[in-house]
Order: structure tokens, then C-alpha cells, then sequence
């Protein structure tokens, strides 16, 4: 018997990706909901304490989100509560 | 053709009884409802005109011959009734000849059909039949080595993958009672939902064996528990990915590796498991260095870094019992950690000496002013020896580890000797534990000569935000 002439199967998981355009980024600030999303790290308060104050300066409303950890990925309804929450999201690191 | 009514013979040259009864086949092949059918010699029966040639072994797979010769009668263009190997009467009585072969012995069993030789099931089964596979099926270029282009699909961790074939998935499969349809779980990072004909093809292409696929699939399944936390595992900037720790009878089934050099290369079992779920996690769910893996300098144990316990001596308790499983019971745990941190102690004779040298160099880990919640602790037999001739056991030994490294906190308080790392000098007065209170896995593995152990330092900086996970391994 010949060995068979064969074919390779996908291991991937056969998806597609859609690239997507980013969104413009606004020509002003001036009106928009401020979200600050922190991931979790030890000192993201700190940081984004610092970041809040600049905002608040310039007369922004500034809303806090933040993943329970960083080790994990955000929940759904964390999303949701950034999507529903913000115009624009400033996602904060800091160890 | 086959005949729609009559009777088909499948024969083979190499086979003693086939050739006994070559009268028998030229005599049956005269009368025109008869067709001769050769595995391995259009040649054979000699005399006979028309033998269809089925060295491709097409005829024989698609009738599920098991042994030459086999006598089959066709009624209506389907299998009437059928009889191997040569039996005279039943012979004269399936074709209605009563003398059919009389001058022959009465009895004669016949050979293995070449399509049932080893390996050959597979092969035929791929080629011609069902194979029940539902990946896509990616054509290859007549002239192309299939490594090369396993590398050039981007489905190769950097070394060479064996390349997922038909026949290789349907072989490893096998060493499952699972179906391929089950759903094992979603894949991080991109979550895409994962059968264990995906897992099959991932071990495949790690270089497994059939018989390590029960293992492979328990170690996809303690990695997709949300507290293994597998996505940030990847994602991390820092050096671990998931370590596997094998425990009971099947790491001797297949042939583990807890002894010389268990941590290293040269054990086929230890080095492809591993492999097969971090392929698992870049081609199926996407986590690839440099894109979701932003490790920034990563470990050779991201390859692959899987061992197994040492549970040669009946006094020490597996890792596995240690975690709720029972005596006997096949687990894998895994762990999120990096390494191998050498702990070198040649001098300390009892166990107290022991555990605190231990602790000093458990307690460095990382950076000695900092936590490290987690760590497994390989302890080598010579090392064990000494605990042993003490009465130590694992719980003993782990209780002293973890006391052996907390330090005084005002030894470890930021800003001392002019380096910012510590904690705050507010708690200078407390010990501070480098280890969470269950953060301790105690692993006995190793060759008999060397009092070397090995630190395996874990990921994360708080206790409460990931775990250990061990699963049994089902067949």
C-alpha cells in the first residue's frame, strides 16, 4: 500500500478576525464622561488619583471602573458598566 | 466489477492456505459469477484472468476482510453470507460444489488480511471511509514538506510540530474513550469553545502519544478553571506559564519522568504534554508571544514543563492525596510558576538545619523584600532522606518551609542599604510571610545523588487572586 497523499486538518479554531477602524478620537474633550479602568495593578489608585485631579482640573466629569484583578480578565457586566458609563476610557496599569 | 450475483474471493500470494487452494480459485474463477480479488499480486491466482488488483487494499477495507482467503457470496448486489480460511465443507457448501476442492485437506485457517496489518486501519479509514473528523481540511502543495508548512501557517511554538494528519488524529483519538464532538471548554484568550478532536490535533502536533491524550485533556481542563486564571497566565509581562505536576499510575503507564534529570529534557511524556496545551492555547485560542503573550522576557518552560512526582517511597503522600484525591487516583496539578531556582545545601544534616537554609533561599525568591505567594518546592531524595530519617512528613516539612521564610519585617522595610524595594516601614515590627498560608506544594522528584533541590517561584502578588488546580485523569 502507497502511503496516502494527505491533507493537514486546521488546529486553529477556524475563526475570522474582522478588523475593525479604530475610532476618531475626539477633536475636544469639553462635555465628555471620563472613565478611568483600573486593571488592578498594587498602585493604580495612586496613579489614577493623579490622573483624576488633572481631569477635574479642566472642569471633566470623571467616573472609576476597575477589574476585580489583575489576573483575570473583566467581567461582562464591568464592561458593560464602562460602555454605558463613558465617552472616553483611560485604562490604567501602575505596578 | 463485482459481480451482483456470485461470489468474490479475497486472496493474498503471501499466505499458505491461499496458495493450498489455488486450484480452488482457478476453478471457482471459470465460471463467470466469480471474481478473484489479490491484496498484494494481480499475478496470483496464476491462470486466471481478470484478477482485480487491490493492493491500494480499497476492496478489503470496504468489505472488512479480517482474513485470507475469505469466500464471499453476492445475492443482489450485497454480502449474502461469507467464510475464511479454508474450510471444505463450508467452502462446498457456500458455492453449492460438492466437490470443490477434493483432492485438498479437509481444514486449513488462513492469514491476517493486509488490510488489518498494524498502523494499516488507520490508514485505510483515512483514505477511504468515514474518519468523522470535523476540522477543516487544509491542502498542502504537491511538493511542500508538511513541517515547513506547519512553520509557515504560524502554527509552530518554534520548534518543528508533527504535522496533524488524518491518520496521526484518528491513531491519537484512540487513546481516548471520549468522544471527539465533546466540548472540553472555551480557550483563552480568545474563547473560542474547544472539542477533544482539537485537543487530539494539538497533541498530535506536540508529539504525543496516544496513550498521553487522557492526560493531556485533564490538563485542558484544570487550565480553563477561572481560578487557574489561564488568560492572564498568558498575557502576563512576567516570566511563568503553566507548570504541570503528574501524579499515580499513569505517570508509570506512559512512562514519566520523576527521576534523574526530571525537570529536564529527554522524556518524550514530560516534554510534549505541556507542549500540547500552550499549542492548544496559541492556535486554537490565539495567545501568541508578543500579542496577547506579552511576557517580557519569558521562560524555556513556556515550551513545555511537565514532570512527574516521585512516589517510589510508600511513606511519602502524593502531591495529589495532599489535595483531596485518593491513594491510587491519576491527577494532574497545575501551577502557575517559572524557573528552576537551585537550592544547593550540602552541609545541613538535620532538619531543622535543613528547612531554614530552605527558607533563606525561598524567602530571596523574586526579591527578597517582596511576596511571592506561591511556590512549589521539588525536594530532591537526598534532601527528603534527611527529613525522612527524622520522621518528617510532607506536612511537617511544608510548615517548616513556610516558617523557615518569614522574615522579620524590619529586614525587609523599603529604603534600607539605599534600595526602594520593601515594605512600609510602619510594619517593621510584624513578620511577614513570603508565602500565603497554603502556598506551599511540596514535590518529591529527582535522581538519587545530589543534595540539590529546586524552587519553582509562582506568578501573582496576591494570594487570593489565583489558585492551583488539579483535576483527575479520566481515560
Amino acid at each position: 500500500m502507497n502511503q496516502t497523499k494527505e491533507w493537514l486538518r486546521d488546529p486553529t479554531a477556524e475563526t475570522t478576525s474582522v478588523k475593525r477602524p479604530r475610532r476618531t478620537p475626539p477633536a475636544s474633550l469639553k462635555g465628555l464622561r471620563v472613565g478611568l479602568f483600573g486593571i488592578g495593578k498594587n498602585r493604580t489608585d495612586e496613579f489614577f488619583d493623579q490622573v483624576e485631579k488633572r481631569f477635574t482640573e479642566r472642569g471633566l466629569a470623571v467616573k472609576r471602573f476597575a477589574k476585580p484583578t489583575n489576573a483575570r480578565t473583566a467581567p461582562p457586566e464591568v464592561m458593560e458598566q464602562v460602555l454605558a458609563g463613558c465617552d472616553v476610557v483611560v485604562v490604567g496599569l501602575s505596578d | 466489477m463485482l459481480p451482483e450475483s456470485g461470489f468474490v474471493v479475497f486472496a493474498k500470494r503471501d499466505c499458505p492456505t491461499c496458495e493450498l487452494i489455488e486450484p480452488v480459485l482457478q476453478q471457482l474463477a471459470a465460471r463467470p459469477s466469480t471474481r478473484i480479488i489479490s491484496q498484494d499480486d494481480p499475478g496470483f491466482p496464476t491462470q486466471v484472468a481478470g484478477v482485480i488488483d487491490d493492493r491500494e487494499l480499497e476492496q478489503s477495507f470496504h468489505h472488512s476482510i479480517e482474513i485470507v482467503p475469505t469466500l464471499i457470496r453476492m445475492e443482489a448486489g450485497r454480502e449474502a453470507e461469507r467464510t475464511y480460511g479454508w474450510d471444505a465443507a463450508e467452502w462446498r457448501r457456500v458455492t453449492g460444489i460438492s466437490d470443490l476442492g477434493k483432492e485438498l485437506p479437509g481444514f486449513q485457517p488462513g492469514c491476517g488480511s493486509l488490510s488489518c496489518a498494524p498502523g494499516a486501519e488507520d490508514h485505510l479509514r483515512a483514505r477511504y471511509g468515514d474518519t468523522g473528523l470535523q476540522a477543516r481540511k487544509v491542502a498542502l502543495g504537491e511538493w511542500d514538506d508538511p513541517i515547513e508548512a506547519c512553520f509557515e501557517r504560524g502554527w509552530s511554538d518554534g520548534l518543528p510540530v508533527v504535522p496533524p494528519t488524518d491518520v496521526r488524529i484518528l491513531r491519537m483519538l484512540a487513546g481516548t474513550r471520549r468522544k471527539p464532538d465533546e466540548v472540553i471548554g472555551r480557550i483563552p484568550p480568545m474563547l473560542p469553545e474547544c472539542t477533544v478532536e482539537k485537543v487530539a490535533i494539538s497533541a498530535v502536533m506536540a508529539g504525543c502519544k496516544p496513550e498521553y491524550l487522557p492526560v493531556v485533556l485533564a490538563v485542558v481542563e484544570a487550565a480553563l478553571e477561572p481560578m487557574f486564571c489561564m488568560h492572564g497566565l498568558l498575557a502576563t509581562t512576567y516570566f511563568a506559564g503553566p507548570i504541570i505536576v503528574v501524579n499515580g499510575p499513569v505517570t508509570r503507564k506512559i512512562g514519566m519522568n520523576w527521576g534523574l534529570n526530571a525537570l529536564g529534557q529527554g522524556n518524550r511524556a514530560n516534554l510534549t504534554i505541556g507542549r500540547a496545551l500552550q499549542l492548544l492555547i496559541r492556535n486554537y485560542g490565539g495567545g501568541r508571544p508578543g500579542e496577547v503573550d506579552r511576557s517580557a522576557l519569558g521562560s524555556p518552560g513556556k515550551l513545555s514543563f511537565c514532570f512527574a512526582e516521585d512516589e517510589t517511597d510508600a511513606e511519602w503522600e502524593p502531591l495529589s492525596v495532599s489535595r483531596g484525591f485518593s491513594p491510587g487516583a491519576s491527577t494532574v496539578t497545575l501551577f502557575q510558576g517559572h524557573g528552576v531556582e537551585a537550592f544547593k545545601d550540602e552541609k545541613s544534616r538535620t532538619p531543622e538545619e535543613l528547612s531554614k537554609s530552605m527558607g533563606l533561599v525561598l524567602a530571596n525568591c523574586g526579591h527578597p523584600r517582596s511576596n511571592m505567594p506561591r511556590a512549589i518546592f521539588v525536594l530532591s531524595p537526598e534532601h527528603h532522606a534527611i527529613y525522612k530519617a527524622a520522621g518528617w512528613d510532607r506536612q511537617r516539612i511544608t510548615q517548616a518551609l513556610q516558617d523557615a521564610s518569614t522574615r522579620p519585617g524590619s529586614s525587609i522595610v523599603a529604603g534600607l542599604d539605599g534600595i526602594p524595594m520593601g515594605i512600609p516601614a510602619s510594619r517593621a515590627a510584624e513578620p511577614v510571610a513570603k508565602l500565603a498560608p497554603d502556598g506551599l506544594m511540596v514535590v518529591r522528584a529527582g535522581g538519587p545523588a545530589g543534595l540539590f533541590s529546586a524552587i519553582l517561584p509562582g506568578w501573582g502578588s496576591k494570594p487570593d487572586e489565583l489558585t492551583p488546580i488539579t483535576k483527575e485523569v479520566r481515560e
